[in-house]
């Protein structure tokens, strides 16, 4: 399972990538690999604003309805609109190609409940998998 | 809520790096590699499922056929031996409690095979209907296991693993005690979806060497193994219904646009009135076939919308992965079920356009 060390996670699977006072977010490689083949994604709506912790995206798979949350709060400044027509490169490069949004940190304290990649590895590793 | 059962082939789904999930009090696979491919596969090649869940019940006795044709609503009687046929089974209001294939294995032997979820009220429901009549019911759903090999390349795979000449069995027919791979088998040229194959039932205790042994001659064809993901993705391109989705206690044969299963001249059975009186005055409901438009998939139960209100409920609904398109079954008010008709699915609150289309939405070539 990749988790690459630069990031940090949810406890729903969510990476958050965290520049200055931006945070990219994308699903993990875990989630992807749980899901199984992503065949729709319900990209956010730019210029909105997510409250922490609520669903701002939905990812389907063949079998499944995913909910994602937002990871932080904050105003979304950016979206993937490649998911729209490609959703599989979330399932191809889900850190790279494959990112939802980038949203404008509205309260730093958000940051504080994420996990380290060693915290989220060993919290993947509990929940039974 | 008892355990969840293990078939005999759970260790090798393990192995072969099966994600496994609960279905009908079953554990199994839902994927190997992943739906989409394992899909492609069996249209394309082959796959093979492992569908031990599935219930039989051995029916014999000199009543036999009076039994079924009470039973069930299609004609048992037009039965040869070694021909099977599939049927639905109604309650007495034309609801259905089931729908299975009926295999005649001889003139007063039948092998009746039914959805995993519904062995314990189909049995039920069998005991009831017995009457005075003299027939013998069995439940073999436990000493049976079965798997599915299907795709174009099936019968390559087995002819591999067997002196019967399988090319001269055709769609609907099997053949008892055929020796597969050194093992006792029946072998039936049936399927759930929609492709030429094979479905092979087998004591429990040979089906992991079975299992092996076609994984084995199947490898130079891009045999796969399959899970019940691409299993639902199949039938459902191919319009094979689901009970509990297209069929249930509360939609009817005739509704579900299976009407050519239900012979209302054949004699009195159970649903033979309220079938009638349907058929007569024509339903008011129909299962209708939809594209998604807009964007957006249909999932069970999401709400159909027209005209300013609901007009049905969908029964089945997902990506299509043969046609890439979001598709979907649901039962509507039928003045809404023509081709080409308009209508919305309610997806998490919004109305999303569709259209109805015609079906089945997949047709292999050459059929």
């Amino acid at each position: 399972m990749n988790i690459p060390t630069e990031l940090k996670y949810s406890r729903d699977h969510e990476w958050v990538k965290i520049e200055g006072n931006h945070a990219t977010v994308g699903i993990t490689d875990y989630a992807q690999s749980q899901l199984g083949d992503v065949v729709f994604v319900e990209v956010p709506i730019a210029d909105t604003s997510v409250v922490v912790g609520t669903g701002f995206s939905v990812v389907e798979s063949v079998k499944a309805v995913s909910d994602i949350y937002a990871p932080v709060g904050g105003k979304i400044v950016k979206v993937n609109d490649a998911l729209t027509d490609t959703p599989e490169i979330m399932n191809e490069d889900p850190y790279g190609e494959g990112w939802i949004a980038v949203i404008k940190i509205a309260d730093p304290a958000d940051l504080d409940h994420l996990l380290s990649s060693e915290e989220y590895e060993k919290f993947i590793t509990e929940e039974g998998n | 809520m008892t355990e969840a059962k293990k078939t005999p082939l759970y260790e090798t789904h393990l192995e072969h790096g099966g994600k496994i999930v609960e279905f009908g009090g079953w554990l199994l696979p839902v994927q190997y590699t992943g739906i989409l491919e394992e899909h492609r596969a069996v249209r394309e090649k082959a796959g093979l499922f492992d569908v031990s869940h599935m219930g039989e019940v051995l029916v014999k006795g000199v009543d036999a056929l009076a039994f079924l044709q009470n039973l069930v609503t299609n004609d048992v009687s037009r039965l040869t031996e070694h021909k099977i046929q599939y049927t639905p089974m109604c309650y007495k209001d034309g609801g259905v409690v089931d729908d299975l294939l009926i295999y005649k294995q001889g003139e007063e032997e039948y092998l009746l095979v039914i959805n995993a979820a519904n062995i314990g009220k189909d049995w039920q429901w069998m005991q009831e209907n017995k009457g005075n009549l003299q027939v013998e019911l069995t439940n073999l759903s436990d000493r049976t296991a079965q798997l599915a090999l299907q795709g174009p390349m099936a019968q390559s795979i087995l002819s591999h693993l067997t002196d019967t000449n399988l090319e001269e069995l055709e769609y609907y027919w099997f053949l008892p005690k055929v020796i597969l791979a050194g093992k006792e088998t029946l072998i039936s040229r049936t399927g759930y979806t929609g492709e030429d194959g094979f479905e092979i039932y087998c004591r429990l205790e040979d089906a992991t060497e079975l299992w092996a042994a076609i994984m084995t001659a199947g490898k130079p064809f891009g045999l796969l193994p399959a899970g019940l993901g691409c299993r639902d993705t199949l039938r459902f391109e191919a319009c094979l219904p689901l009970y509990g989705h297209e069929l249930s206690k509360d939609i009817s044969p005739l509704e579900a646009g299976i009407g050519m299963f239900v012979k209302l001249d054949k004699g009195d059975f159970n649903g033979q009135t309220a079938l009638a009186e349907q058929k007569k005055n024509g339903v008011k409901r129909k299962i209708a076939g939809f594209v998604v438009t807009g964007r957006g998939i249909a999932r069970a139960e999401y709400p159909v919308m027209a005209e300013g209100r609901r007009i049905g409920t969908v029964t089945t609904g997902t990506y299509a992965p043969t046609l890439d398109k979001n598709i979907g079954l649901a039962l509507v008010e039928a003045e809404f079920a023509k081709v080409g008709q308009e209508f919305a699915i309610e997806i998490r609150g919004k109305n999303v356009a569709a259209q109805v289309i015609p079906k089945p939405f997949y047709r292999r070539e050459g059929k």
